[in-house]
């Protein structure tokens, strides 16, 4: 029988494909499954509709967040185009699913697969520049696509928006509730799964070598500008999956949700989280996600007492200020707080 | 090897780095490219290595042929994949990534193909690297860095090694200890090596062949061994020796 190693003490590597594994330890492999079990079983069958649906919002926001994550944490590439990619992958749901008739688990990767496609067309200028350049052109895609969003009135209800009816797909209906919920935390946990590997990878191995030294990766052979397209297309993929789930998860979609706030918050998601880390990006949307629930929660207090005019831009005071706050405290994010967890208990007893 | 004819090299607004360079670097040679800093010896090894050109530079005229192909206007890429390969200035690690994933970096071109003997010949000759090996580059000393990249180029299967200033900000002892490494490559593994560096005492002392360069252009050339043995040369850097007098 197989001796359990908990410790990474005395865990000896003999050969390569030993250390090709995701988890050093057995430890790690044990805390997958419990989270997978709390995840699937336990939160599931112990919380109502409500809270569902905003751990449903949770996740789909982890998704997108993985998604630029993976672009400008690891790739070291900013987009400030991250709403309107996932603006494009609800759109593409909802017109495919309200007016084309597909089935919802056809709608989603289409969605994403668009997004992609869309985020490849950005990054060919994209890819050529650096910096403060490369950040005035996403800007600049996610103008155009706002625009676009909002005046081709034919296909995308212009300012007033689409209706989404809820999800079918063949004798399943994966509208709000438990379905959905379950749904959103599977494509989670694939698409982390997905990330964690592919930054094993060759390709993951360039995004960070393009990210630390750009000259040096050239100098290795790494054709720079496939690599940032790539980049680009994987996180607009991200996105435009993440967006199609939201689609079904808002019902009504109209182009002010993907504004230039909405990349802003994605961007705010993965610098609390942390950059250039997968747990990061889950728990950037999770702070996030709070933050705005418990402003809401607030907001209902003030509504309440009678102070509603000095409520609306006070939220967006505390918004800010709890993110500015955040990332002085914790520079480096959230993920260093569970990096440093993690070595606590690897190191328990000592 | 590698024949470079009549080369001239500009960086942007015109500013002229290198005028009609030539020179050749036979098999198994290790040849070494003196001068004083800005005198255009890692602006040579760019223009041959093809990473000039991502740095905004220019090349006019001239030739470079790699085992007679020519390469001049040819990405890194490509060139890395003909044999030659250049070890930038300032140990240029992956701060990111740990000294495997580094050395795994140099396998780029040679997509999926098996890596593992590469990094046990990497390691045997840097036996210092394999105990670190999954520390971060960032947190590495100096003398490692230079190790890991020379040891990352060597991933790639490089006939041609074209090695910037190996010695740099490195203490003397760890010095002598990378043009020994590098000069065994040459011996066992039977890469041909271009040394580019202020260092003229310590590349002198392993090079077959030198070039001196002077504002853009090479001044003197010939074999290392009567510098070898004069007993002027005992300063590492280049000032005060009697080049004229050569």
């Amino acid at each position: 029988m197989r001796k359990f190693q908990f410790h990474p003490c005395g865990s000896f590597k003999e050969t390569y494909q030993d250390e090709l594994f995701l988890f050093k330890t057995d430890f790690g492999r044990l805390w997958v499954w419990i989270s997978l079990i709390l995840l699937f079983v336990v939160i599931p069958s112990s919380f109502g509709i409500q809270t569902l649906n905003l751990f449903s919002l949770m996740g789909i926001y982890a998704m997108a967040a993985l998604g630029l994550n993976i672009l400008t944490g690891f790739t070291g590439q900013l987009s400030l185009a991250h709403g309107s990619l996932f603006g494009i992958g609800a759109y593409t749901a909802a017109i495919l699913g309200s007016r084309g008739g597909f089935p919802f688990f056809a709608t989603i990767p289409l969605a994403a697969i668009l997004a992609a496609a869309v985020g490849i067309i950005l990054s060919f200028p994209a890819a050529r520049l650096r910096n403060l350049y490369l950040c005035i052109i996403t800007i600049g895609g996610q103008l155009i696509i706002e625009y676009v969003l909002l005046h081709w009135k034919g296909l995308t209800g212009g300012a007033e928006g689409i209706a989404i009816t809820a999800g079918e797909s063949g004798p399943l209906s994966v509208s709000q509730g438990t379905t959905f919920y379950l749904v959103v935390f599977i494509a989670l946990a694939t698409m982390i799964w997905v990330a964690a590997n592919l930054m094993r990878t060759r390709f993951g191995r360039a995004f960070v070598a393009i990210r630390d030294n750009e000259t040096a990766a050239e100098g290795m052979g790494i054709p720079i500008f496939r690599y940032k397209l790539l980049s680009f297309a994987i996180s607009s993929f991200y996105a435009g999956f993440a967006g199609a789930l939201f689609a079904y998860h808002a019902r009504e979609i109209s182009p002010g949700l993907f504004s230039m706030g909405m990349s802003m918050e994605f961007l705010a998601m993965i610098v609390v989280g942390g950059l250039g880390s997968i747990p990061g990006a889950v728990f950037g949307s999770i702070f996030i996600v709070f933050l705005n629930e418990l402003l809401g929660v607030l907001a209902r207090v003030f509504l309440e007492t009678g102070a509603v005019t000095a409520m609306i831009p006070i939220r967006e005071f505390f918004y800010g200020g709890f993110i500015v706050l955040f990332i002085t405290v914790k520079p480096k994010g959230i993920s260093t707080i569970w990096e440093r967890t993690k070595s606590v208990f690897r190191h328990w007893p000592f | 090897m590698l024949e470079i004819r009549h080369i001239s090299a500009f960086y942007p607004f015109r500013i002229q780095v290198l005028e009609e360079i030539s020179m050749i670097v036979k098999e198994r040679q290790i040849v070494a490219l003196l001068g004083r800093k800005g005198a255009g010896k890692t602006t040579t090894l760019k223009t041959a290595s093809g990473l000039l050109s991502f740095e905004g530079g220019k090349v006019v005229g001239g030739s470079i042929k790699f085992k007679g192909e020519p390469i001049l206007h040819l990405p890194p890429e490509e060139i890395i994949q003909k044999g030659m390969i250049q070890v930038l200035e300032g140990r240029q690690e992956f701060k990111h990534l740990t000294i495997e994933e580094n050395l795994r970096v140099g396998t780029a071109v040679r997509r999926g193909k098996p890596y593992r003997k590469d990094l046990d010949m990497v390691y045997s000759y840097f036996p210092a690297l394999l105990s670190r090996r999954k520390v971060l580059a960032g947190r590495c000393s100096a003398a490692e860095l230079q190790m890991v990249v020379i040891g990352r180029a060597m991933m790639s299967h490089p006939e041609l090694l074209l090695i910037d200033e190996p010695s740099l900000g490195l203490a003397p002892l760890l010095v002598g200890e990378i043009f020994r490494i590098v000069q065994r490559l040459n011996r066992e593994q039977d890469k041909t090596i271009m040394l580019g560096g202020q260092n003229m005492n310590m590349a002198l002392q392993i090079a077959d062949y030198f070039y001196l360069l002077e504002e853009g252009r090479i001044v003197r050339e010939g074999s290392a061994e009567p510098l070898r043995k004069d007993p002027n040369l005992s300063e590492p850097g280049l000032s005060g020796y009697p080049f004229n007098r050569v």
